[in-house]
């Protein structure tokens, strides 16, 4: 089962609402794709633990219905 | 008995640099995973690679372990260091390579110096 751009947007949206969220679908199956999230929520924390929250976000899509998501984090620059 | 967390645990605890991944190091069944072997090796760094696809236990087991959804998973000194897209950004930015030495994990670098 293949997963949205944008439903991937609103699932994390809804958990980091400050969230600036930027995907692309690598493969065009829906399937694969890299996602960028800016979030000032991200601030002070390690890259494991924002990675972790952008897969709480997403729950149990992750290894399922989305088979690969290329993660890319950060903390807005100021 | 012992379960698949005593059996991860065991891993982690008896390899300084330990990989969950997807085929095997020589033979990487998956493109994330190869990526992080390929980054291993390009350092030059002693690790063991567990093939995940061997062992429906500590396949799932392991995302429990981590609380990580996705495989590879690289520990380093029985700490959990990242996935594929971490290890790789730590590699571009140089702090992979610190954090091998900062744990006295030896490199190719290091033993070219």
């Amino acid at each position: 089962m293949a997963m949205d751009a944008r439903e991937i947007e609103k699932l994390i949206k809804t958990h980091i609402p400050d969230a600036i969220v930027t995907i692309r679908d690598l493969a065009g199956d829906g399937d694969h794709y890299a996602a960028s999230v800016v979030s000032e929520q991200f601030r002070g924390k390690s890259r494991v633990q924002q990675h972790q929250m952008v897969y709480e976000a997403l729950r149990g899509s992750m290894g399922g219905a989305l088979h690969a998501l290329a993660l890319q984090t950060s903390a807005p620059d100021n | 008995m012992t379960t698949a967390h005593d059996r991860i645990e065991a891993e982690v605890k008896g390899n300084d640099v330990l990989l969950f991944m997807k085929g095997t190091p020589a033979f990487p069944q998956c493109g994330f995973s190869g990526q992080v072997v390929q980054i291993l090796d390009y350092l030059g760094v002693p690790y063991k690679g567990v093939n995940v696809l061997d062992d429906a236990e500590i396949r799932q087991g392991v995302k429990e372990y981590t609380n990580w959804p996705t495989i590879p998973q690289l520990y380093v000194k029985g700490e959990f260091v990242g996935g594929c897209d971490i290890i790789r950004e730590m590699f571009q930015a140089g702090e992979l390579q610190q954090l091998m030495a900062e744990r006295g994990i030896p490199t190719q670098d290091n033993a070219a110096s």
